[in-house]
């Protein structure tokens, strides 16, 4: 039952017009318009490469969370899927791992190849790919709360951002600062801090999101 | 306050038409016997193997036909049906409940291209595949064709003659027997 509802959504994410495409591609854009914006300085591009790349990264992310469970409750799948034997704890568990592999793990895959164009050394460029396989699950995890939350309001996707971008700071400050202090030559710590916040979030947040999602569907 | 003083209870074989004007509450009470809403005050029982009162229980007893269709665009109705009947956990049949229902021929066309009487058709065929006892049906009718308009009423009788409920909020004749329960008479 768990597996129709993730393989349902992989299924959405990667058909034409899903939302997968658009994650990976906007990430490229914007990895590709920010050394271009600063110049051709390989010292200092290496130097912010972990935190425009998470940030991006971040962004990406959110382009398509907007739609996690309102696609369904605009076309009334919501209703069936809550009257369906799964708990609709279980069912924003589905939906956050549906969304992680169909954003969080391409852009992971992607992020070495980004890290290379901005000049990071290997072991940097491993490090920023090791810290957004960590966090971007509390990516995925802490936009859907952000998602039942504004799932019955048009134009739900501009609030989105604001409820959730502030959570998500955890993860964009130990994320990059892993990578700054293997820049600086320094243990990268940070990694630790940035597991424990997602592990958190990833745990705690279908509760959340489910909770958020039971108060729409009663309005 | 949408009603108050509102009592009736249906039992098995029963198809019961919730009839009233736009607006009196028709799909506000379906939504809190499905235990989507909860009411102000007073209780719903829905009774299947003992009693059950307890909202998230009392879902797994309702099979659902909103006035929205489930329908999601970029899939096709077989991979529609088969989804639901997994996630129901149903022996899944999608080739003949399809026949049945009238689809076979836009079975892998994507649900985007189907017309709204399509859509309400593919509806009615998921109902049918979830197999629960309380049928909850928000206009069943609206939409349909003639033919489209046979097939629902048939699959509401063939349901309650083998034991389970309908309710069906609507606002024309359903074309079989039913109790009437209308909203809003003083």
């Amino acid at each position: 039952m768990i597996g129709a509802l993730l393989w349902r959504d992989l299924r959405l994410a990667t058909r034409a017009g899903g939302s997968a495409a658009l994650a990976l591609a906007f990430f490229a854009a914007v990895a590709t318009l920010v050394p271009l914006g600063i110049g051709a300085d390989l010292k200092l591009l290496a130097r912010v490469a972990a935190g425009v790349l998470w940030v991006a990264a971040v962004l990406a992310a959110l382009l398509s969370l907007d739609r996690l469970f309102q696609a369904d409750f605009d076309d009334g799948s919501l209703d069936l899927i809550a009257l369906s034997p799964l708990q609709l704890e279980t069912v924003s568990a589905a939906k956050i791992a549906a969304h992680w592999l169909t954003t969080g793990l391409p852009l992971t895959v992607l992020s070495p190849l980004l890290g290379t164009m901005f000049g990071l050394p290997v072991a940097a460029t491993w490090t920023l790919a090791l810290s957004l396989l960590i966090g971007t699950p509390a990516v995925s995890a802490l936009g859907a709360i952000g998602a039942g939350l504004t799932l019955s309001i048009r134009r739900g996707g501009l609030i989105l951002p604001l409820l959730v971008l502030p959570l998500l700071a955890p993860a964009v400050i130990f994320g990059a600062a892993a990578v700054q202090a293997i820049l600086d030559g320094l243990s990268d710590g940070a990694l630790l801090f940035l597991a424990a916040f997602s592990v958190a979030a990833t745990l705690l947040s279908p509760f959340a999101a489910a909770a958020a999602v039971r108060l729409n569907l009663a309005g | 306050m949408l009603f108050r003083d509102l009592s009736f209870a249906a039992t098995a074989g029963q198809v019961l038409a919730i009839e009233g004007p736009n607006g009196i509450g028709k799909t506000s009470l379906l939504r809190m016997i499905a235990g989507f809403l909860r009411p102000a005050a007073g209780t719903i029982l829905v009774k299947a193997d003992g009693e059950i009162s307890e909202p998230e229980e009392r879902g797994k007893q309702i099979g659902w036909l909103g006035h929205q269709d489930g329908a999601k665009s970029q899939l096709t109705p077989a991979e529609v049906l088969t989804f639901f009947a997994r996630l129901y956990g149903c022996p899944s049949s999608a080739t003949s409940t399809l026949l049945a229902a009238g689809l076979e021929r836009c079975a892998d066309l994507p649900c985007q291209y189907l017309s709204a009487g399509q859509k309400k058709r593919l509806a009615l065929a998921r109902l049918t595949l979830a197999r629960r006892h309380l049928w909850l049906l928000d206009e069943p009718l609206a939409a349909l064709d003639t033919n489209g308009k046979k097939f629902a009423a048939s699959l509401i009788a063939e349901h309650c003659a083998a034991g389970g409920i309908a309710l069906a909020a609507t606002h024309e004749p359903l074309g079989i027997d039913c109790t009437r329960l209308t909203l809003g008479a003083a």
